[in-house]
């Protein structure tokens, strides 16, 4: 299986996302962000980093480019998209996920290991786990508040994917970091799974969420 | 006939502005004593056209797209054709 890696300029955890994808067992490819025909792929990671250097709003003007037009053929096609990060802030940007991610509560840079919920899994990347379970990964942001308009939706449609536990280290809406779609299929994450997929690092919780393309 | 676009981008009414409440800490730090604090980002640019309407129907257009979030921002458009620019 072959999973598209989206380059933008100032992408820089893409080849960490190149490696867990190998641990997981699939086949990693990096796609330029000039790239706009994706159907060669069977599910796409939209790694971290600061793409454009973040101008205007995190993920704004990687919001526009023609892989974005791939990305949005291939989710018609009900292939699996995962944003990580600035990948996460890209997708609340385009709308394939609702609300956003923006500046966090405190001006503080979150770089730590947090406990997280599964609120669902129903999704292909959270389906190795037990909704409710906590698992530990890293999150590294400072853009990362979760904002929506309208939150129930995201309950009535079990849209919620993970949720901060034991603190919110970034005052986001209800301590969400993850959401996806309404199909599940499209989920955006702000912890960084690819950073935690081998006990010498912590924890391999993130592993799970890239065996999911499987 | 040439355009100053002037777009004000600001967080909507009510929401969380992390910037400018610590603009407000810090100029408390300096013995300051202000309140309400507000950021608001101006973007300007230039356009040729004959319609001012039909530039500010794009100038929109661009703010709906790229410059704003709908979901976050509000935003307020000024088309000045040069010739009424100040001290023009």
């Amino acid at each position: 299986m072959k999973i598209g890696v989206i380059r933008f300029p100032g992408t820089n955890c893409d080849r960490d996302v190149a490696k867990a994808v190998e641990l997981a067992g699939l086949t990693p490819e990096y796609v330029w962000w000039s790239e706009d025909k994706l159907t060669d792929y069977d599910g796409i990671v939209i790694p971290g980093g600061f793409s454009y250097g973040d101008y205007l709003r995190a993920g704004a003007m990687a919001s526009i480019t023609p892989v974005i037009d791939g990305i949005k053929e291939l989710v018609k096609e009900e292939k699996p998209v995962l944003g990580i990060c600035n990948g996460a802030q890209i997708l609340g940007e385009i709308g394939l996920v609702p609300g956003v991610f923006i500046t966090n509560e405190t001006p503080k840079f979150n770089c730590e290991w947090v406990d997280l919920k599964v609120a669902t899994s129903r999704t292909p990347f959270t389906k190795a786990f037990k909704k409710d379970q906590t698992i530990a990964l890293p999150i590294a942001h400072a853009e990362g508040r979760f904002y929506t308009e309208d939150i129930d939706l995201l309950k009535d449609q079990d849209q919620i994917v993970l949720q901060f536990e034991g603190k919110n280290p970034n005052g986001s809406m209800e301590a969400i970091t993850s959401v996806c779609d309404e199909s599940g299929l499209v989920c955006a994450m702000m912890p960084h799974p690819e950073r935690a997929c081998e006990e010498l690092f912590g924890s391999d919780d993130g592993l799970n969420f890239f065996k999911g393309f499987l | 006939m040439l355009f100053d676009i002037e777009i004000k981008i600001s967080l909507k009414s009510g929401m969380l502005n992390p910037e400018a409440t610590q603009v407000e800490r810090s100029l408390d730090l300096l013995g300051y004593e202000v309140k309400n604090v507000k950021t608001v980002e101006t973007i300007k640019f230039q356009m040729e056209g004959d319609d001012r309407e039909a530039i500010r129907e794009n100038v929109v257009d661009m703010c709906e797209r790229l410059l704003c979030n709908p979901v976050i921002h509000d935003y307020k458009i000024n088309v000045i054709p040069q010739n009424m620019a100040c001290g023009k």
